[in-house]
């Protein structure tokens, strides 16, 4: 490293800068992501009664499991919030701990999503079955594809903390990762919402 | 075993036509070329770490001019088959199949591949020069976006000779660009060209606007911004809002070629009109992103070479903002005989045409700048005084187009085809042209030569009228446009005949330009004062080349025309105080951005062929990249005191 010509105070000084620049990023980031799953939704609510024939959403949706995967992804929501109250306690373990369960909630969640995929699949709803099958697996396929990433992501971010601590660079990462977390929480309701309450209905 | 070799080999090459022979020996030869030179003058080191590598924004975006007049080179070679092929009535040129593959790359070359990137240039090559910064927001990601567009462009390029080019029109409409209109793999490199490109757009959007937000020089408010920061500022916010949408549109359509679905097919209960109105709802506002770069351009150089401030700074800022508003307004004026009803087009045809009054402002603004001040012209003012009576026409036939009712008989036509070119050749191609002379100096230390320039300007705008023209009247005479060969009896063969003269003449000012650049490498005017224009702005305040770190001390920011005012300060006896130097902070080299990006092209590229086996291994690597990316803590750097002043010794400066 060839740091050691500034004093730490000025290098610490000038992450700090770079590191708000790539929170203030990471949030426009997050705005293309809602226009990405608006644009979604759309598509979704315009081609929603194109059946061709095939099942419609009364008759595939199943509440009990959705409404289970949909507790799951709130807690896990609350827990990466427990872990970033002890990233400011300074508490690297227990931080690990509560994102660990994080990782573990999101994991069930994609568990029971594929489980449901699998079902519908079985049952002959496959996404060339129709437009409205087509638009409801790449709706809320995306946002599954968007909640494995994030656990990627933060077993990635757990490895780094346990090397490198709490610094000024992993509570930046961990504070994005939680923002991204409680960002596929609200687009969840929404798909809760539009795509099964209204479904069912 | 071997006649499955050869089955495949006929299957994979493009082959049967001497055009394709020929793009084949050019791609052999150059490829052989390059690599011996880089052999033999022992450069593979220098270009792998000066380079390849870099994340030096002002080296991103000598990058980012290169490669886009490459594609210029490339979409003007089709623009001048198409040319050809239409001059005159029955020529047996380009089979119809070819014809559509030809127009169809020509398009999105000219759009996303030249346009975009050359956009992107000035981006990188101006911005953090004009704001007083030292580096972008985010140098990594700068040098990912470049990487994603060169491969992204690179894919789609390969499609001329492997494969099969696509077919279904630059913005490829479904069901032409489903799976039963376009079997082949055409289709798929488009897409994955296109969405591996986008990706990097997107992010260059991103990160330009944090960087106009945050790295401004002290002082700098956002009213005191240079006009051309303002114009990224406005491109970069539509450019948030535009791409998600594209990056969805694109995905749909793969996801129907690849898994079978329905969004937009003809059966299972897909909706073709879906696609249209996605595709333009990106592509909209897409023209507004590359033409407000190019009205920041106009604004620079009009303020600079009229030795005026700016006319009208406030309202310049605030028709910029409202275009790129309404330019999310206007997207079913692409379809308005498509069947909305007439209040629907009559809402678009209103927002259509209110854009015309900001735009107006702006002109207006130009020509009252220009007004009694003393105005030197040179190639950039060159460029900006041509594009005005250019961009006049294509307005006001733009305004002719946006009647609804009277859409229906420009719809499609030759008509619309002369509008449109009227103003990304008038505006976005003659504004980054006048741009890329305006900065040249700056980021090269050497004019290109006033001469030669003068002479492509002419070939290039009188070729323009002559072969634009024409097309208003074949439009309003019934030829629409996608056709490939016409006959006697239709009357169009002596415009026709024109207007691809006037194609040629522009291809001759594109070749003369090669030459003005060859030729003032080697004899054009050295700048070493590094304010060759007497300009205005922050850029022109260091010498040229800059250093790679730009300011070796943070300027002062907080007048209109920073620079023009230290340099008033200085006539006056007035001098800046003394500020001392500090070790300054930069980013380190990294070679992941053209290894993702080169993961990137190898996902594409199988998933275009179905090769799922490849897609996915590309797609690992483009994870494990991630990874090591987010692994990499050591990313910075300090240049010492010492250093930054022998650099600035060298350039000349005492500091």
């Amino acid at each position: 490293m060839n740091h050691h010509i500034v004093s730490p105070e000025v290098h610490e000084h000038h992450t700090q800068e770079q590191e708000s620049m790539k929170m203030l990023g990471f949030w426009i980031f997050l705005v293309t992501d809602v226009i990405l799953f608006g644009t979604l939704f759309a598509t979704y609510v315009v081609l929603v009664h194109n059946t061709a024939g095939g099942p419609d959403g009364k008759e595939l949706f199943e509440l009990p499991g959705i409404v289970a995967e949909t507790f799951i992804l709130l807690t896990s929501s609350f827990t990466s919030g427990i872990a970033v109250l002890q990233m400011q306690a300074k508490k690297v373990n227990g931080m690990i701990f509560w994102l660990i369960i994080t990782a573990l909630l999101g994991l069930s969640f994609i568990y029971l999503e594929i489980s449901e995929f699998v079902k519908m699949v079985h049952e002959g709803a496959t996404i060339s079955t129709s437009a409205f099958l087509s638009a409801f697996f790449t709706l809320v396929g995306t946002h599954g594809v968007h909640v494995s990433v994030g656990i990627g992501w933060v077993i990635a971010l757990m490895i780094q903390l346990k090397k490198y601590g709490i610094t000024t660079v992993t509570k930046r990462k961990i504070t994005n990762f939680s923002l991204y977390w409680h960002f596929l929480d609200v687009v969840w309701i929404f798909l809760f919402t539009v795509v099964y309450l209204i479904g069912v209905m | 075993m071997l006649d499955k070799i050869k089955d495949f080999a006929a299957d994979f090459f493009v082959t049967g036509d001497p055009l394709i022979y020929g793009a084949d020996v050019s791609i052999v030869l150059v490829t052989i070329a390059i690599v011996f030179v880089l052999t033999y003058f022992k450069k593979w080191g220098w270009l792998w770490r000066e380079w390849l590598t870099t994340v030096d924004h002002k080296r991103i975006g000598i990058m980012y001019l290169i490669a886009s007049l490459l594609m210029l080179f490339r979409g003007g070679v089709d623009a001048l088959l198409m040319r050809t092929q239409l001059a005159l009535p029955d020529i047996p040129f380009l089979k119809a199949e070819h014809y559509n593959e030809i127009f169809t790359t020509h398009g999105t070359i000219m759009i996303l591949f030249m346009a975009m990137p050359m956009m992107f240039a000035l981006f990188n090559m101006v911005v953090p020069l004009q704001i007083g910064a030292r580096d972008v927001a985010y140098p990594f990601l700068n040098a990912l976006s470049f990487w994603l567009f060169f491969l992204g462009a690179m894919l789609l390029n390969l499609s001329f000779v492997i494969g099969g080019s696509p077919n279904a029109g630059w913005l490829s409409y479904p069901p032409l660009s489903e799976l039963s209109g376009s079997p082949g793999v055409g289709q798929n490199f488009y897409i994955w060209g296109i969405q591996i490109s986008g990706i990097g757009s997107l992010a260059t959007g991103i990160n330009f606007l944090v960087t106009i937000l945050k790295m401004r020089a002290p002082g700098m408010k956002l009213m005191k911004m240079p006009l051309f920061t303002w114009s990224v500022f406005s491109t970069c916010v539509t450019i948030i809002f535009a791409f998600p949408i594209l990056t969805i549109t694109l995905a749909l359509l793969f996801i129907d070629r690849y898994f079978g679905a329905h969004f937009f097919t003809m059966d299972g209960g897909g909706m073709p009109m879906m696609y249209i109105n996605l595709i333009w709802m990106w592509g909209h506002p897409e023209v507004y992103i590359v033409i407000l770069p190019a009205f920041g351009i106009f604004s620079e150089i009009v303020a600079t070479f009229s030795k005026k401030t700016i006319f009208g700074y406030k309202s310049m800022v605030f028709a910029m903002m409202i275009i790129s508003i309404l330019s999310f307004f206007t997207w079913v004026h692409h379809f308005f005989t498509m069947g909305s009803s007439a209040d629907v087009n009559a809402f678009f045809a209103i927002s259509t045409m209110a854009i015309a009054i900001p735009t107006g402002v702006k002109v207006f603004n130009w020509l009252f700048t220009m007004f009694r001040g003393r105005i030197t012209i040179k190639q950039p003012m060159l460029w900006t005084l041509g594009f005005i009576p250019c961009f006049l026409i294509g307005g006001a036939t733009g305004v002719m187009l946006a009647v609804a009712p009277a859409d229906f008989q420009y719809h499609n036509s030759y008509f619309l085809i002369a509008h449109f070119h009227q103003v990304l050749i008038g505006g976005v191609v003659f504004g980054y042209l006048a741009g890329m002379y305006y900065w040249w100096p700056k980021l090269f230390g050497f004019k290109l030569d006033e001469k030669i320039g003068t002479w492509a300007f002419w070939l290039w705008n009188i070729g323009f009228y002559v072969c634009f023209l024409p097309q208003y009247w074949l439009g309003l005479d019934g030829m629409t446009r996608r056709v490939y060969t016409y006959s006697w009896d239709t009357g169009w063969a002596s415009l026709n005949f024109i207007s691809t003269i006037g194609a040629f003449l522009m291809g001759a000012g594109f070749i003369l330009q090669v030459w003005q650049i060859v030729y003032s490498i080697r004899k054009g005017e050295r700048d070493t004062t590094g304010d060759p224009w007497d300009g205005r702005t922050l850029e022109w305040s260091i010498p040229s080349p800059p250093a790679h770190y730009n300011f070796a001390v943070t300027p002062d920011g907080s007048h209109m025309d920073a620079w023009w005012h230290v340099k008033q300060q200085l006539k006056a006896g007035i001098k800046p105080p003394k500020q001392e130097l500090e070790p300054i902070h930069m980013p380190k080299n990294s070679a992941v951005p053209i290894v993702m990006s080169t993961f990137w092209f190898i996902a594409g590229f199988g998933f275009t062929f179905g090769w799922n086996w490849m897609g996915i291994s590309g797609l690992i690597g483009v994870i494990v990249c991630l990874f090591v990316r987010s692994f990499t803590y050591d990313v910075d750097y300090y240049i010492p005191v010492d250093e930054v002043k022998k650099t600035e010794a060298k350039m000349g400066r005492a500091i």
